[in-house]
């Protein structure tokens, strides 16, 4: 049933995709070889000498506790940032939707978040919640709740979880709204003359005709919470305290660009590209499954 | 026609002798650490150097807090892009010594440039640190500090205590800190560089090793010991004192410094350096204090110096090392170490700035300013008050921090928490042994 065109020759299908190929092997392969060979040695911080040390990197990296929390850490916070930004960005989406009068203003302030960087965001929150000047912080204390997020790393991981959602969010609003004005109205209103409540329609029509979007949000957001998210940590906690906020990819930095120690740095960004890819491959063979289109 | 040709050929020559000045005139770059009032100081002294001579010009660039300095400096040097002179704090001393090829030594840079320069003009407890095991300057100390306890009189006297009350002892100490929360002060007790403080110089003031092997002056293969029982009495007091409202945590670094001078903590343990900044904003009366010790212990012994030193980059052309040479001669000189000294609070650390500050009567004018060389000199130095010379010992002091964070919030007992600490920071040392063999 399939549509198949075929070409002749093939110099021109090889040019079409050359850029293409170009930049992968630019930006992609070549980094990641360089990572792969880097992950074997231990070098000294100046690059003066090095030395082949095998998989020792790896080794010392699986015998470090701290390490092996950071996968926790990142599971928490990934879990954290995607689910309350997709909830919270459906459900404005959901009102927004609803919107008889001034709906453009209320999309496009609810929009304006996603503007902001996340280095940008990370300081705004920041200061708000600052021991010393945050506005956020002073509320609190007059509740007799004690702030102290330099300290206390559970309040540490709710603020950067904070702060990495609040832009998220009108992003997944802006998917969600486009998502729910495109489903025909007409089998809503079947439903509704049918007799369905709004939650019974809302759960039987609406999310399952929302699931590619769901599904496509969910792979972006969690690629966005492993390795966008930077900016917002460095900027709040640096990943403390006691590392009670470094996730995977801060570990790489910190460890690589803040220790020098280029080799546990390398290898950590191998066992993150094997974990990526193990992560596609389940959703894709697994969870794409579940969705309808 | 003829018009526009002759301003392109004025044009042309004007360029040309404005490039021969420029060249005339050998630049070199000086990477530091220093903002606030200490760049502004910093800022002073290259100004003086460029305006005293013609022929060599700094220009200074801040590169962040000092691991973000040391951390540009090593990126740019595999780069190939690295500055002259790069500002280095103790912590990172013995990774530069170890990276041998990375710089030219200071005695080196001086023969070569012809320039005179005395070692031997320095402070021996500064610039031990510095210097090879034979004698040998590798780098030339800048600013050198040795912590302190700050007090702040008007918040003594609102909890009711007397400000210049004794405050020798660690016990003492506590005691006002019960007075101060008694009367509702919300912070008694702050402090900065926890590790620096309250593990390395306490280990030097008790004359306790904080590492074997003479604190790694004696080898690489040393392993950290400061989990002694001394040690792990004034970190669980520390803890006991965080959990109890008294010691407020607000960061790593110089943070609780802010507090200090915005008035709000009543004593703090911090370099006496911190000397410029509340000099310049605290709008209450303070003190300045000997660090406090515990009794029963071989303390006081002595403290010992954080800062940083300068040291000069390798792969630079004859001509820049020998601009760098002039320039780090003339920070050398006394009367910019003695404006250094009284300016930031810093230590003198050339004898004759020392020498130069007490007979100006600046220590008489300005109580307290002199206790810190005290501080450092009172005693004929042991292989533990000496200094630290350990291997990737900024990661190590994030260990130190992590670990103490977790006794200030009450997770751990200062036992697990320095166990730990050793433990780890050990795996870390033995990896530098290993890469720098």
């Amino acid at each position: 049933m399939e549509k198949r065109v075929f070409f002749k020759g093939w110099w021109l299908p090889a040019l079409l995709v050359a850029p293409q190929l170009l930049i992968s092997f630019v930006f992609f392969f070549y980094p990641s070889g360089q990572a792969i060979w880097n992950s074997l040695f231990l070098p000294d911080p100046f690059g003066l000498k090095t030395e082949f040390v095998g998989l020792d990197n790896f080794r010392f990296l699986l015998s470090d506790p701290y390490y092996l929390a950071s996968f926790k850490t990142t599971i928490i916070f990934s879990t954290a940032v995607s689910v309350s930004s997709m909830a919270l960005g459906l459900y404005l989406a959901a009102l927004a939707d609803r919107l008889i009068k001034g709906a453009g203003v209320y999309q496009t302030l609810l929009i304006w978040p996603y503007a902001i960087a996340p280095a940008i965001a990370g300081v705004l929150w920041l200061f708000m919640f600052n021991g010393n000047i945050g506005l956020a912080s002073y509320y609190l204390k007059a509740l007799g709740y004690e702030w102290n997020h330099t300290l206390k790393g559970d309040q540490a991981m709710f603020l950067v979880i904070l702060a990495s959602s609040w832009g998220r969010i009108s992003y997944n609003f802006l998917f969600f709204l486009a998502g729910l004005q495109a489903i025909p109205k007409s089998i809503i209103e079947a439903a509704a003359i049918d007799g369905a409540s709004f939650w019974k329609r809302f759960g039987t029509i609406v999310i399952p005709l929302l699931s590619p979007i769901t599904f496509f949000l969910l792979v972006v957001n969690i690629v966005y919470a492993f390795f966008d998210t930077f900016g917002v940590i460095h900027t709040i906690t640096s990943g403390g305290p006691e590392q009670s906020t470094t996730i995977l990819v801060y570990k790489v930095f910190s460890d690589g660009f803040v220790s020098q120690d280029l080799g546990s740095s390398a290898a950590q960004s191998v066992i993150l590209l094997v974990l990526v890819g193990i992560l596609t491959v389940i959703q894709f063979k697994y969870i794409e499954r579940k969705v309808h289109y | 026609m003829k018009k526009i040709k002759a301003i392109i050929a004025s044009l042309a020559l004007f360029a040309m002798f404005a490039g021969t000045a420029a060249q005339a005139k050998v630049e070199i770059q000086w990477w530091h650490a220093f903002g606030g009032r200490l760049g502004e100081l910093l800022d002073e002294q290259v100004n003086k150097f460029n305006a005293s001579q013609d022929k060599y010009t700094v220009v200074h660039t801040r590169k962040g807090n000092y691991s973000e300095t040391l951390n540009a400096g090593i990126a740019a040097f595999r780069a190939g892009q690295h500055p002259n002179i790069l500002m280095v704090f103790e912590v990172g001393t013995a990774s530069l010594m170890a990276a041998k090829g990375a710089y030219v030594p200071m005695y080196q840079l001086m023969k070569d440039a012809g320039q005179r320069f005395n070692p031997n003009g320095f402070v021996s407890a500064v610039s031990g640190y510095y210097t090879t095991t034979d004698g040998k300057m590798l780098s030339m100390p800048y600013n050198s500090s040795t912590p302190v306890l700050w007090v702040n009189k008007d918040l003594m006297k609102k909890a009711g205590l007397d400000p210049e009350m004794d405050l020798s002892t660690w016990k003492r100490v506590g005691n006002a800190l019960d007075a101060a929360k008694a009367k509702g002060i919300d912070m008694p007790f702050c402090t900065c560089w926890h590790s620096w403080v309250h593990l390395e110089n306490f280990s030097a003031y008790h004359n306790i090793p904080f590492a074997t092997k003479a604190n790694g002056f004696a080898g690489l293969d040393t392993e950290l010991a400061f989990n002694s029982p001394v040690h792990i009495k004034h970190i669980q007091t520390l803890g006991k004192w965080a959990q109890e409202g008294k010691f407020k945590y607000m960061g790593r670094r110089n943070e609780a410094g802010k507090n200090f001078r915005a008035g709000e903590c009543m004593l703090m343990t911090e370099s006496s350096a911190g000397y410029a900044g509340i000099k310049k904003e605290a709008k209450f009366e303070f003190g300045i204090r000997h660090l406090p010790y515990y009794g029963a212990t071989e303390a006081p012994q002595n403290t010992i110096i954080g800062g940083s030193s300068l040291w000069a980059l390798s792969g630079k052309s004859k001509e820049e090392n020998k601009a760098t040479a002039a320039f780090l001669a003339f920070l050398s000189r006394t009367d910019i170490q003695a404006k250094w000294h009284q300016d930031t609070g810093y230590l003198g650390v050339t004898t004759a700035a020392a020498k130069k500050t007490k007979s100006s009567g600046f220590y008489k004018a300005n109580p307290g300013t002199d206790l810190a060389g005290i501080q450092m000199m009172r005693n004929k130095v042991t292989q533990n008050s000496k200094g630290l010379r350990l291997g990737s010992f900024d990661q190590i002091r994030g260990i130190i921090d992590e670990e103490m964070e977790g006794v200030y919030s009450g997770k751990k007992t200062a036992q697990v928490a320095l166990d730990s600490a050793v433990k780890r920071g050990n795996v870390l040392l033995r990896r530098f042994e290993r890469a720098n063999k």
